[in-house]
Parts: structure tokens; sequence; C-alpha cells
């Protein structure tokens, strides 16, 4: 059942000191709300996002008539929602669009300091600037404690975050799909999605707005292979295997008999053609600036670093109830990657629940729609998260 | 095996405020009872799906891990104690999960079916794997990929080095400790290292 969501915005006068050393002298953080807070004001759930989502977690937007506009549900709709696992009947659910994105937060797209936009000007953030940009929020909105904080992947080192920046003000945290930190291997990815763009010749160092233009190219590459890495081998061949894709103008001999037609310039297989029409798809609504930014939070994420690499002590100071779940297939962000958060937790005596979900869809699991896992969600805030 | 008096007789072994593993958990049903009745703390570890729902409704920490590839998620002496409560004869490498038992509790408490209960025995001299109320299976489906009776598991113990702090056997909820080999379907452990 479609409900509409409504976005909101707020500007926040406070300068926002970052980890970088820069200083954010204003902001505005884009943010949506599902259900009430309670009069006590301890039902709130704050959702963080990952790579390439925002605010609008859950419910559609409504078009001119005040009907919910199709295909606008928000990104986590499924687990998110009155009688949803997340239930926003018992719950007010808080989504926030962090710095440096591109969906009305201030970021790389939004005027800067001179009245043009940020461009490449825009400070490098990192998840720890982020949560406390989603602190200063709350306390604008008058919550002083969430229930839980809940994230997937990026979203889901947020909430990791959350429990260690601010101890006292997360009851729950809820981390799918996530690690303490990214292996080399997932940095490697992320380098080559950036330098994807930033060696598009459209990318003016980061100031194509100025020049009229935008590195498209640089971005549908760099969501090409972020794809890749999203799925899992199983699901890729399940999906497209080596089905080779049908052209109006082959003929139908010719496809009867699945022909190859010895191309290297045009799509040939099925999978190529995927990958293009989600790059082109990507390259139109996501800012390259923005994609550098997130990546590099993505990297720079690692609390045990001030620890000595020691994750237990980085995770000391919290003091939520954690609820962590990975995904058996995912291979970007992998179980094991999970059991080290869950050890360094098991180290601290921290209450934790953890479930290896067992499907093929890797990383994109967490988005998705799975019986075994959102039957978790549900029962660990129907009867943990105390709303 | 896992009735309200069995549950009674083994929280009995476990002090008062204990830091508990419960390994092979079920639906938490035992530690539930060891948190809300004896005010312990600590995790049920489970590789079931529908398990684990079950732990996470009655708000019992559980993790979702196979036992089969080990405890190296959990440090040395970790825990007061560790359950391995009908569990032991589903793993394929009991003689190296006992000697875990024992590297991360202080304390382990092991239960498994006694497959010298004279029910059991009776039905192999009638030349069949015995299917008994308590050993519900047929060979060809049964869990219990490791058997053993409660005399071949105090031969185990010994050679590995173990000292057996208390034992005995449970038949209907009553411990028996007069010829636990014969007069018990299930043999309770309690070992340290």
């Amino acid at each position: 059942m479609s409900w509409i969501a409504t976005p909101r915005s707020m500007h926040m006068a406070q300068p926002l000191a970052l980890r970088s050393g820069a200083v954010l002298p204003e902001y505005t953080l884009a943010y949506e709300t599902y259900g009430t807070l309670n009069a006590a004001r301890d039902n709130a759930v704050l959702i963080c996002h990952a790579l390439n989502a925002s605010h609008h977690v859950a419910g559609c937007y409504a078009d001119a008539h005040g009907a919910p506009t199709p295909r606008s549900q928000g990104w986590w709709d499924n687990m998110v929602g009155p009688g949803k696992p997340v239930d926003t009947d018992r719950f007010f659910v808080i989504g926030v669009n962090n710095l440096g994105s591109c969906f009305g937060s201030s970021g790389p797209t939004t005027a800067g300091p001179s009245g043009e936009p940020w461009g490449a000007d825009f400070p490098v953030v990192t998840v720890e600037d982020w949560v406390q940009a989603q602190a200063a929020l709350l306390d604008a909105l008058g919550i002083e404690q969430l229930a839980a904080v809940m994230g997937g992947s990026l979203g889901g080192m947020q909430a990791l975050s959350w429990a260690v920046q601010y101890p006292q003000r997360v009851r729950h945290a809820v981390v799918v799909a996530s690690a303490p930190n990214l292996t080399a291997e997932n940095i490697a990815f992320n380098e080559v999605a950036r330098r994807a763009i930033v060696t598009d010749p459209d990318f003016h160092d980061g100031h194509y707005r100025r020049h009229g233009v935008l590195p498209r190219r640089g971005l549908r590459i760099a969501r090409m292979i972020g794809h890749i890495t999203y799925l899992s081998d199983d699901v890729m061949n399940t999906k497209f295997g080596r089905s080779l894709r049908p052209l109006a103008q082959q003929g139908a001999e010719a496809l009867a008999r699945e022909l190859y037609r010895y191309t290297t310039h045009d799509v040939e297989f099925e999978i190529e053609s995927y990958l293009r029409y989600q790059g082109d798809k990507f390259a139109e609504y996501f800012d390259a600036n923005t994609y550098l930014l997130i990546t590099r939070a993505l990297d720079y994420f690692d609390p045990a670093r001030e620890h000595g690499g020691d994750l237990a002590r980085a995770l000391a100071p919290a003091q939520a109830n954690f609820l962590v779940v990975s995904f058996s297939t995912d291979w970007r962000f992998a179980p094991a990657r999970s059991q080290d958060m869950v050890r360094a937790l098991l180290q601290n005596r921290r209450q934790v629940s953890y479930a290896e979900i067992d499907a093929p869809h890797g990383h994109d699991a967490f988005l998705l729609d799975d019986a075994r896992y959102h039957a978790l969600v549900r029962h660990y805030f129907a009867q943990q998260v105390q709303a | 095996m896992s009735d309200m008096a069995t549950h009674q007789a083994i929280a009995a072994l476990v002090p008062q405020g204990a830091h508990v593993l419960d390994l092979g958990c079920g639906d938490g049903a035992l530690l539930a009872h060891l948190m809300r009745a004896r005010g312990c703390t600590g995790y049920g570890v489970e590789i079931d799906d529908t398990k684990v729902q079950a732990c996470v409704q009655r708000g019992v920490p559980v993790l979702q891990l196979n036992l089969d590839a080990g405890l190296h998620m959990f440090d040395d002496q970790s825990f007061d104690v560790v359950l391995q409560i009908d569990t032991l004869q589903n793993l394929r490498n009991a003689e190296v999960m006992l000697q875990e038992t024992v590297r991360v509790g202080r304390l382990g408490v092991l239960a498994f079916p006694n497959f010298a209960h004279w029910p059991n025995r009776w039905q192999v001299m009638r030349g069949r794997m015995p299917v008994t109320r308590h050993l519900p299976y047929e060979w060809y489906n049964t869990p219990n990929i490791r058997v053993a009776t409660y005399a071949d598991f105090v031969k185990l113990v010994r050679r590995t080095g173990l000292h057996v702090v208390d034992s005995f056997g449970l038949h209907d909820g009553r411990v028996r400790r007069h010829w636990p080999n014969a007069q018990a379907s299930t043999a309770v452990f309690c070992v340290r290292r």
C-alpha cells in the first residue's frame, strides 16, 4: 500500500568541525520522518543510507493532486513503513541525506560560501562527520536518545559509529551487510571507480558544471563496476548467464541459432546490456563529486585505527545492544567482516545477536525481500527494541 | 530431552550470574531460563534459521554460526560455562569440540543421548538400531552422526586429560546416579581442563 512521504530540510547555523580539520560554517540537511514521535520522545529510529541512496527511505512522493507518484517508493520501502519490520505505527523513523550527497543536503551540487556550487571544493567528509551532523539534526528535533539506529553497508558503518560516538544516545544498533573497515580489495574497487570519473575528459578537476558538462562516461563505468560487486556470481548466472542480447535487426533464424555477431564494440551479451543500462541511468541522476566523496568516506572508515587496529578497544565505549546481519553470498561486505564486529562486541560482553542469511543475491540482498531476513528484523524490533 | 525437568537439572549446574555460551541453543528456552531464574548473561549459538528467529523473539542473544567450523569466534576462558545440550552427537568432530568447549569456558556442561540405555541395548540385541521416545529417528534420517554411550564418554574425557567435575544420567527428568550407563537415556558431564 502506498503512503505519502514529505521531504523536509533543516538549515544548521552552527559550524560543523570535520575530521579533516576543515569546518563547514553552516549547512543544510534534507530529511524525512515517518510515524509519530511519542510523548516520552523515545521511539525514534534513525535509518542511515549507503552510497547512492538518500533521506527518502520509505513511502511515495505525492503528485500535483496529492496521489502517490508511481515508482517513487523510498529505497528501503520493503523494510520501513506501517506494519513493516521497522513499523512506523510504533516508531518515529528518520531518514537523513548525508553531507556531500546530491539529494538536498549540503554537498558539491549546492551553493558554497561564494554562492557558486561547491563542486570539487566541498570538503572531504567521513562517517564520523555524518554521524555528528545527524546528531545535530536530532538535537534540533528534540530527540535525546534513539530507540535504534539502523543501516546497511555504508549505512551500517554509520550505525556502528553512532554506538561508539554517542553511546548514551543509542539503545540498539542494527548493522546489516556491513564491515568495521574496507579491505584492500574493496578500496581497490572504489579506486577504479574514482579513476574512471576523474579521467573522464569532461571531469575538469571536478568543476564540470562551470564548463556546462557532466562526466557521464566516468560515472557510468563507476556504476558498472559497483554493480558487478553488489551481485553474486550465482545470481548473475541465473539472471543473465551467457544469454545473447536479441537485436531487432537480427533475423529470426540467427536468433534461433544464437549466433555470435563477432563484434567488439556492440553489446553482445545480456549482462553487458544490463550493466550499460544501470550505468546510463545512474549517470543521469548522480553527481560525480558526490561519488568521489562517498567512496572516500567508505575507504577512511576504520574505528580500530586509533586503537592500534584493536576493534574490541574501539568498540569499548558502545552501550547499545546490537543486531548484526550478513548475507552468505555477499563478497563485497562478506559475513567474515560482520563476524569481526561480532567478535569485538563479544569481547566487550555487549548484548549482540548475529544472523547470516543464506541468500543468493550478494550485497544487494540487504535491500531485497527475504522472508527470513525481514522476519528477523521484525522480531528484533517488536520484541527487543522498546518503543 | 529439552523438557522442563531436564532444563532444571542442567540449570542447577550453572552458577548464579554466570556468563554462559549455549552451543546448539535451539529456540533459546534454556538460556532464557538461565537469564531469568539465575541472573546469567551470555549467548546462544544456533545454525537453524527458524530457531535463530525464535531466540530473537524470546530476547535471547543468539549467534548464527556453524559449530563444525569451530569456536574461533570466542576467546580462551571467555565464558564461565559452555553448554552443549543435545549438540555433541550432531557434530562432525566431537573430540575437537570437547576440547574447544573447555578452552572457551571454565566449565563445560555436556548432555547427549546415551546409546547404552537398556531399551537401546534391547533393540540392538534384537538386531535393530534403536528407535525410542528419546531417539525417534531411523538410522537413515538421524541427525545423530556421533553416537556414544555414557561409558564411551568417560573414556574420551580420560583420553583428552580433562577433569570430570560431576557426571550423572538423566531419565524422565530425574537424575540417575546409580548405573547411569544402563539406567539413563541422557548422559550429563560437567568437565573442566
